[in-house]
């Protein structure tokens, strides 16, 4: 069957709403692009789902948009953030990174301990201060659903955690950042049931203080924990709207096919 | 069926000979200078110095030289290394500029020493005047250092994963930060490892040394530690016979009357020397990993 891949329906949101804007992101590895004219608007405090098959282009998308692909994409077309373009290359990328801020699909704790794990890049921030660093540890490790488990253990190394912990272990080294948008890249994807759920738990709560944007091989998980839900198809942009009207009513073709399965 | 394994026990028995074989030339070396050297080895023979025509002499400014040409390779090459490994590993772009640099690393490391160690007599030695010197000696064993090193520390590096690399950079932390702070640190035990093994390679280095840092061992004043005087074993340009040149020069032009029994000796001791930077790699490699990685 034949879709036109220009068959296309893009939400768009109140200026108020936005927390942050793609306009014509074009990506390029090489000679090879893989993301065509992306023009994509995200709510404040809301979570918005990228769903789409392997190669899609999604998680290259999510991955420009803190400018992780840096040197080995280029990545053309204006990314704006409290309506600065973040891709311009006067931004100080290490600077704009503390606003946005990255959870990526394998646990990646540094070889220190749980305590060190959050607070290294705060003191390298110049945060020295005992008490407060120990308060952040402890308030994020409670936002990432974690403290209860290892308060008790807070200089054990981080890599003697489960894969689960690990991970919500690298959500609150990231929410210690104190960011304004957090980029989720297949965030449960090497995780069992159980940690996925809890990880779901976390990220609905976090909603109250940040913008989330997750990109999820899961349609079920995409349909329960987001707002918003976006599908690539081949690097482009096919449909953006509410997670209800996206799984229920979806208004291109392509959208319905992939979400109810009867694919190429 | 029969005939697969019947193959399989055939490939199993020659890989297994093969191995043993390997073990056995090895166990036979070692056993032959321990067994031979090591009653030569005395108190005595480890603190007196050299003597040309006599017998009775030792190997204590030998051991001196030894150590101290490779504390001096390592304070040059290590550096240079350490900052070569990560360029290599984590800032190098994938162009032709970087495979050529690795290819030269590679030529530089298949150097035969006895050829770095002509390139440095004719350059520093005769050209420069620095003449036989410690100093010379360790810029040669730097040359035939610095590309194996390179090679582990940009191993060593690149088998931190990425992933750690990406987790500091979207905490905001500068690349050079979380290299620093967070991949070596990571890669410290196989850095150390690797150090530790080139130094044995270093100690037991004769061919590059002969016509740097010379074949005599002038008797040096223990006591006297000014770096600039002529008889201080610190001072850089005075000439150093280290203990594997003192095996080679006993060996060919050995006079004194128990040269035998001194060559003998000081084999024993250089290979003990490597044996305990062996086993001390593999011990402080271990427990660094231990250290970084389980619980504290």
């Amino acid at each position: 069957m034949e879709y036109n891949l220009k068959d296309k329906y893009i939400l768009q949101l109140n200026e108020k709403e936005k927390a942050l804007e793609t306009r014509d992101l074009n990506i390029f590895y090489g000679e090879k692009q893989a993301l065509f004219d992306g023009n994509l608007q995200f709510e404040r405090y809301k979570i918005t789902s990228l769903i789409g098959a392997s190669g899609s282009g999604k998680s290259t998308f999510l991955r420009s948009l803190n400018r992780m692909n840096e040197g080995v994409a280029d990545v053309k077309g204006s990314i704006l953030y409290r309506g600065i373009d973040i891709n311009s290359p006067k931004i100080n990328v290490y600077e704009m990174r503390k606003y946005i801020g990255m959870v990526f699909q394998r646990p990646n704790p540094f070889s220190k301990s749980i305590y060190e794990n959050i607070t290294f890049a705060l003191k390298e921030n110049g945060i020295k201060d005992k008490e407060k660093l120990a308060e952040i540890v402890e308030t994020s490790l409670k936002q990432a659903a974690l403290w209860d488990e290892v308060k008790d253990d807070l200089n054990k190394s981080a890599l003697a955690l489960s894969g689960g912990q690990q991970q919500r272990l690298c959500i609150a080294r990231a929410i210690a950042m104190k960011p304004d948008i957090l980029l989720l890249d297949e965030p449960a994807s090497a995780l069992d049931p159980i940690s996925t759920a809890k990880i779901e738990e976390t990220l609905l709560e976090l909603k109250e203080k940040y913008t989330l944007i997750i990109v999820t091989h899961n349609m079920q998980q995409a349909s329960r924990i987001s707002d918003y839900t976006v599908f690539f198809h081949l690097g482009n942009v096919i449909e953006y709207n509410k997670t209800k009207n996206i799984f229920t009513n979806p208004k291109i073709k392509l959208t319905e096919d992939y979400i109810s399965g009867n694919f190429g | 069926m029969k005939n697969t394994k019947f193959q399989n026990n055939v490939a199993m028995a020659i890989i297994k000979l093969i191995a043993a074989m390997v073990v056995l030339i090895l166990v036979f070396l070692l056993g032959k200078i321990l067994i031979s050297g090591v009653p030569h080895i005395s108190w005595k023979f480890l603190v007196t110095p050299s003597k040309a025509f006599t017998a009775g002499g030792g190997i204590s400014v030998q051991i001196f030289n030894s150590f101290y040409l490779l504390i001096l390779t390592l304070l040059i090459s290590f550096p240079i290394s350490l900052g070569a490994g990560i360029y290599l590993a984590k800032y190098a772009a994938k162009n032709k500029i970087t495979s050529l640099i690795r290819m030269v690393i590679e030529i530089l490391s298949s150097l035969p020493s006895v050829v770095v160690g002509l390139f440095v007599f004719l350059v520093c030695v005769v050209q420069m005047q620095i003449g036989f010197s410690i100093l010379a000696g360790a810029i040669a064993l730097t040359f035939f250092n610095l590309p194996l090193l390179t090679r582990n520390i940009e191993e060593s590096i690149k088998a931190v994963p990425n992933l750690q690399l990406e987790g500091g950079l979207a905490l905001g932390l500068s690349k050079w930060k979380t290299i620093t702070k967070i991949i070596l640190p990571e890669a410290l035990p196989g850095i150390i490892t690797g150090v530790i093994l080139s130094a044995g390679r270093v100690f037991g280095e004769a061919a590059a040394l002969i016509y740097t840092a010379g074949q005599s061992a002038p008797a040096v004043d223990f006591t006297n530690w000014n770096i600039f005087d002529e008889t201080s074993p610190l001072n850089l340009m005075r000439p150093a016979e280290t203990l594997a040149v003192h095996i080679w020069k006993i060996n060919s032009e050995g006079i004194m009357p128990d040269a035998n029994a001194i060559s003998a000796g000081t084999s024993a001791v250089l290979i003990i020397a490597i044996l305990i930077f062996n086993l001390s790699a593999r011990y402080l490699g271990n427990y660094l990993y231990r250290k970084l990685t389980s619980a504290r």
